[in-house]
């Protein structure tokens, strides 16, 4: 199961932040430090799973921003670290430039993909195709 | 739906005009929607450019407040109130509570149109969570949407139906959603099932009916809707397997497909057909075939294929094999298969590439224990892999090798554990393999030597986070010795010589439990070294008291180790000199001690009777009554000072005291209660607890006796010329310090009337026994400092340390606590310091304590608690009834009642001639249930109360009968809030009237929240007559209310066994009666509800759960007349708890 998703760049700043358990908002922002300095703290040639606490990190790092999922035990750690290839793929096609700026429509394209920690949807048309619809309405 | 929309490239241009990077604030004239955008844009962006954190709250807070402005504002537009919104979710992704939009968000959600609904119902599902109030608000918006006409809003009332939902709501949107599994489109089918996958896991009763429709899902036409029907079938498969063996051929076709590439190309991910789904699947199957030979063979064949298939060097393959070795290994094995997925693994862990490497040891970390030999085949990368530069790489090896430990490698083993431990730091990592060595060094120890010196680097390496258990097992293993007793003594002085070569090195700052445990081993052991001088022991004992960096709680085992070596030799300077300097010490503890210390260093003979060599592991007997006192009491009541009343008396006078008018008659003058309640009050601890033990009629001893000072039954420690040694077989504990410290202080204080004492020695047995059960009461959560290996093991009979039977375990090694317990209870020169104690005791004792008062209603609670564990039998209905029968017309005698001297408030005046009787409702008759019991009355109004054990709660039924020939209205019915248990919904309740003359009832469902022995769930009723009146009551429930049977079979009772981490052991004797295990495993069936899961030879296997949920595992053993118990469960109290009626019944029975 997914415990949290996250989007964070190398200053620590997050970009984005989605929990499928329930954290107190205050210890949101200290769990998030903790994260990003586990994962700043590992050079390339070392793995991409962090043990931490009682979950695992499952981390990718694209250009300055990292991409870290929090998981527990039963999930598949390979499994997740290429859902984080697949959800980038996603925001990839959807978005040509800076995604930062568009954080409801990021949140919407993860809603598609992750519910109650668990992955739904994989398919990159069927994720996009509410979100298309709804960006069609509004152009119209 | 994707078939409804045309993504057309015109769509994106107009859509990517928004993340101009360079739209500054105001957006210089773009649309309202990038300029909308762009103000998070360049709130972002202006964050970003900070440096400091206060800074940053200072321009969130400034944010906010705009923030707060617009939304309120009654102009704002929705397409604003959007773009509030979404700034919102960024200032709480950083940490700032925004609660004061959370209600607009659920207006958006309601108001907006399409996009900007998606986002309020976006932003509600990221600020509120599952049990926020607010929630509620938006179920009428979900029920509207979810009719719509418009597609979009269907999905979007889904989508967060499947994210956040309060349970209690279900109802209302359930046969909406049920519609939906027929609709026309895929998008609206699949978030329909996502959706009743949502309820399963909140509320899985609800949707039970509709399991048929699950099974349609999983045959949709559309793998979309198939694929989120997988969800919900590996829950309940997990949950239980057994039930869905029938569904294997499905699975294993739909994998058929996928892996033969029948999806449409669109599930493809980099040209592998549906990855996450294979993986999926493979999780099920791997469920389904475990120990089953037939299912498993279903499946050989599509796992096979799978293996082959995979073969593209791409991570996402690499997770599909993965989740295909651990199947293979998982269900039942076929070599042809087996063979492959080692060949499989050995490819991972020989990879170059890091991440495929963690996954091979990860597997092979699964697989070894049942193929160890592959372990041999890697063995070399192993190696490596344990010098790896990745600290993860090296952790997971090192768990690898934990599962492989044997007498032969643990020394190197350990070694490499400990070396590891070196340089981690962090905590949790190092709690973990602390424990780890801890067990390993433990069950494989080589020698004596090795096993010290080990658990030494366990103590000074873990520091103060190593789990409590550590320590505690080591020193039991130490005090207890082994089976053949022989090197019991080497041990010890093996560990003595190394905490004195320890203490050598002057400036070493060592952990504080490492500490403990030294002076622990010091005090007991060090007089079996005969070549040192106990005086240097003292003098180092003496220096680290001095040291700033000892906690006061290290200090006191500090002085328990002083205290013990003084008492061995004639007479030390150094104890002298300590006594002298810490007579002053600021520190108030540390004068206790000494002061203790003092006055049995000048009585040799005392002292080396409390503290003889090497008893720690002796059976001792701890008056928890503090009956020793009763005489000091009595003065002190002589003296005039106010009696004793049990916390719950005393809120119930405040309660009434607040009442504008007393009408009331005023109580007895003072000079007579003081024999009558003031001294039962004080007393009964020991006179009615006991009296209920011997007779069954509480009520009968309790009473009679009010009018003289009852002191039968309580022994006389201590008398006028001092303590009284020729009359006490047992003096409890002898190094007890409480004994000590009271004896110093009150031995010329109590005074002892001789002619009691003829009765002691008759009563004594009954009173040992009590005691006995106090103590077992007031040790129990000391008993799980038992071991911590694992049962699964299959080498835990060739375990190097293997403890001794004890006779009765129920000591506490920790002597720091008595010292601190004994802090407060000892220096009572004050009668009030009396019931503070009282009460002290009172928590920690639960039930015994405080079975006394004269009020109606707590003979009630005794009642109640009384009977529950023979009311408890799962079979023999008629039995437990006429038995709660016998119980209750024994307390409730109205002779027995009309005895009572009428208490102030006068609750229970006219108990003996109730009018109406109530009884349950036919559709309950049928559950087991207790007896009604009346909880209080007056005038106007009777309260009944009867619990009725459900399967899936405890259901207190309360009837209210109205004594009076007139109708009264608006009875209201409140139960407090109480620490340990919960009330589902609400717990109130409202008769809307009650007629004359007439019985009302309710029911309440009740769980236990917090894990007691027995607690008291209050409440009042509320009523107008010709005034306002209000009338108190309580209700005493047992643990044993909770426990329910847990059907089980030995398989499953094995995994779920390996998988719990609490564990607590205990061995207790057997009684005649149930000399054999399946006599004595009845008792606990019958009496505590325990489902016997299996009995092989001499051991038995039960199980049970605490409601709603909670399972606990019980192993018995029998063996040479004692039954040796194992309790495992995830939450550490239940243990406890069940372990303490375990003993109880056994007792009784």
């Amino acid at each position: 199961m997914i415990k949290f998703f996250l989007m964070v760049n190398k200053q620590g700043q997050t970009r984005l932040s989605r929990y499928y358990e329930h954290v107190e908002i205050n210890k949101r922002a200290m769990l998030e430090a903790e994260v990003i300095k586990n994962c700043l703290s590992r050079s390339k040639d070392q793995c991409s799973f962090i043990e931490y606490k009682d979950f695992k990190l499952v981390y990718r790092q694209y250009a300055a921003l990292f991409v870290v999922v929090g998981i527990n035990e039963t999930e598949n750690e390979m499994a997740v670290y290429e859902l984080i290839h697949n959800f980038v793929e996603v925001l990839d096609k959807y978005f040509s430039r800076v995604i930062m700026f568009n954080l409801d429509r990021v949140h919407i394209i993860l809603d598609e993909m992750v519910l109650n920690g668990c992955i739904v949807e994989t398919n990159r048309s069927r994720i996009l195709a509410p979100l298309f619809v709804l960006d069609k309405v509004v152009e119209s | 739906m994707s078939d409804v929309v045309e993504r057309t490239l015109s769509v994106l241009p107009g859509l990517l005009g928004q993340h101009e990077p360079g739209a500054g604030p105001g957006g210089a004239g773009g649309p309202a929607r990038a300029s909308a955008t762009s103000r998070l844009g360049s709130l972002i962006r202006s964050i970003t450019a900070l440096t400091s954190k206060h800074e940053e709250e200072k321009l969130i807070q400034q944010e906010l407040t705009s923030l707060k402005a617009t939304v309120s504002a009654p102009t704002t537009t929705l397409r604003l109130m959007k773009e509030c919104m979404v700034r919102l979710i960024y200032c709480e992704m950083l940490g700032y509570e925004s609660s004061f939009g959370y209600i607009h968000a659920i207006k958006l959600a309601q108001q907006g149109n399409l996009l900007e609904k998606r986002v309020g119902y976006l932003a509600v599902s990221l600020f509120l969570h599952e049990n926020h109030e607010l929630l509620l608000l938006l179920v009428n918006t979900v029920v509207k949407d979810l009719q719509s006409t418009n597609l979009v809003e269907v999905c979007m009332a889904l989508t967060i139906v499947s994210q956040i939902f309060p349970r209690e709501m279900i109802p209302a949107v359930l046969p909406l959603i049920e519609d939906k599994l027929q609709h026309s489109k895929e998008i609206i089918r699949r978030k329909a099932v996502q959706a009743l996958y949502k309820f399963y896991l909140i509320a899985p009763n609800q949707v039970q009916h509709i399991h048929d429709k699950f099974r349609k899902a999983l045959c949709d036409r559309d793998a979309g809707v198939m694929a989120a029907s997988l969800h919900i079938y590996l829950q309940m498969i997990k949950e239980n397997s057994s039930g869905y063996k029938d569904l294997t051929g499905s699975f294993v076709t739909i994998l058929k497909q996928v892996v033969g590439g029948k999806l449409p190309i669109d599930f493809n991910y980099h040209s592998v057909p549906a990855p996450w789904l294979q993986i999926q699947l493979l999780r099920i199957l791997g469920l389904l075939g475990k120990n089953d030979p037939r299912t498993s063979e279903l499946m050989y064949d599509v796992l096979d294929e799978s293996l082959r298939r995979a073969e593209i060097n791409h991570n996402i393959t690499y997770a599909i094999l993965f989740e295909c070795v651990q199947t293979i290994y998982t269900i039942h094995p076929k070599s042809e298969l087996l063979e492959k997925a080692a060949k499989c693994i050995g490819k991972f862990v020989l990879s170059p590439k890091i991440n495929l490497k963690y996954l091979g040891l990860k597997a092979l970390t699964y697989v070894i224990q049942q193929d160890p030999n592959l372990a041999l085949q890697h063995q070399m990368t192993i190696i490596e892999c344990l010098d790896h530069p990745d600290p993860i790489i090296k952790r997971e090896t090192l768990e690898l090798l934990y599962r492989i430990t044997n007498g032969q490698n643990v020394v190197v083993i350990v070694q490499k554990m400990l070396d590891y431990l070196k340089e981690s730091k962090e905590e949790y990592a190092i709690i973990n393999l602390v424990g780890k060595i801890a067990e390993l060094a433990e069950k494989y120890a080589p020698d004596d030597e090795w096993f010290i010196q080990t658990m030494n680097a366990v103590f000074s390496v873990g520091g103060d986070v190593v789990h409590p258990d550590i320590p505690n097992n080591f020193l039991r293993l130490l005090a207890e010795g082994f089976d053949d007793g022989k090197g019991d003594d080497q041990l010890r002085i093996y560990a003595v010589q190394s905490y004195l070569a320890l203490l050598e090195e002057e400036d070493a700052l060592y952990p504080q439990k490492l500490l403990q445990v030294m002076s622990w081993v010091l005090g007991e052991y060090s007089s079996l070294i005969t070549d040192v001088d106990p005086e240097v022991i003292l003098t180092k004992l003496h220096s680290l008291l001095k040291k700033t960096c000892v906690t006061s709680e290290t200090k006191a085992w500090i002085m328990a180790a002083v205290t013990k070596i003084a008492s061995r030799t004639s007479c030390s300077k150094t104890v002298d000199k300590l006594i002298q300097e810490f007579s002053n010490s600021l520190e108030t503890y540390m004068r206790q001690y000494v002061f203790e210390l003092k006055h049995l260093c000048e009585n040799k003979v005392l002292m080396k009777k409390f503290l003889p060599f090497d008893a720690s592991c002796n059976d001792m007997v701890v008056d928890a009554s503090l009956s020793f006192l009763d005489g000091f009491v009595a003065e002190g009541l002589g003296r005039g000072a106010a009696p004793y009343k049990p916390h719950h008396q005393r809120q119930e006078e405040k309660l009434s005291q607040e009442k504008a008018l007393n009408f009331e008659p005023y109580g007895l003058s003072f000079a007579s209660s003081v024999s009558s309640s003031g001294i039962t009050g004080r007393q009964s601890p020991t006179v009615l607890s006991f009296g209920s033990d011997t007779s069954g009629n509480s009520a009968e001893t309790g009473h009679k006796e009010t009018n003289t000072l009852k002191l039968e039954g309580v022994r006389k420690l201590w008398g006028k010329e001092g303590y009284l040694p020729k009359k006490e077989n047992k003096v409890g504990k002898e190094n007890e310090p409480q004994t000590v410290a009271c004896g110093s202080l009150l031995a010329g204080q109590v005074g002892d009337p001789p002619a009691l004492r003829s009765e002691q020695v008759a009563i004594l047995s009954e009173e040992d026994k009590e005691k006995q059960q106090l103590a077992s009461t007031l040790f129990i959560g000391l008993g799980s400092n038992a071991g911590v290996s694992l049962m699964g093991k299959a080498d835990t009979s060739t375990q190097k340390f293997k403890r001794k039977s004890k006779i009765n375990e129920t000591q506490n090694i920790e002597e720091a606590s008595d010292f601190q317990n004994a802090a407060a209870s000892d220096f009572g020169p004050l009668l009030d310091t009396v019931p503070i104690n009282m009460e002290d005791c009172e928590g920690n004792l639960h039930t015994r304590l405080r079975k006394a008062s004269l009020c109606s209603s707590d003979i009630v609670e005794d009642n109640l608690a009384f009977e529950t564990p023979q009311a408890l039998k799962k079979s023999g209905l008629d039995q437990r009834l006429s038995d709660s029968r016998l119980s209750q017309s024994s307390l409730f005698a109205d002779s027995n009642i009309e005895i009572f001297q009428p208490p102030p408030s006068a609750q229970c005046e006219s108990a003996s001639k109730t009018p109406l009787v109530p009884s349950l409702p036919e559709e309950l008759k049928e559950l087991t249930h207790s007896e009604v019991v009346e909880l209080c009355q007056n005038d106007a109004l009777a309260l009944y109360l009867c619990k009725v054990w459900t399967d899936d709660s405890l259901l207190l039924t309360v009837f209210v009968s109205n004594k009076t020939i007139s109708a009264l209205s608006a009875v209201n019915l409140v139960f407090e809030e109480a620490e340990h248990f919960q009330i589902l919904e609400s717990p109130s309740y409202q008769f809307p009237v009650i007629e004359a003359r007439s019985v009302e009832h309710c029911q309440k469902c009740v769980w236990m929240d917090k894990i007691c022995t027995q607690g008291v769930l209050s409440g009042s009723l509320n009523f107008q007559s010709e005034m306002e009146t209000h009338l108190e009551f309580s209700v005493t429930l047992s643990l044993l209310d909770f426990i329910r049977p847990m059907e089980m079979t030995t398989e499953d009772f094995g995994n779920l066994w390996l998988s719990l981490s609490n564990d607590v052991k205990q061995n207790i004797k057997m009684s005649s009666s149930q000399d054999s295990l399946s006599a004595a495993l009845n008792t606990l069936q019958q009496k505590l509800k325990l489902h016997i899961v299996d009995i092989i030879g001499n051991e038995g296997i039960l199980a049970c759960q605490l409601l709603p949920s909670v399972p606990c595992l019980l192993h018995c053993r029998t063996h040479s007349g004692m039954l040796a118990l194992w309790f495992r469960s995830p939450c550490s109290a239940l243990p406890d708890g069940l372990l303490y009626q375990c003993q109880k019944v056994m007792e009784e029975s």
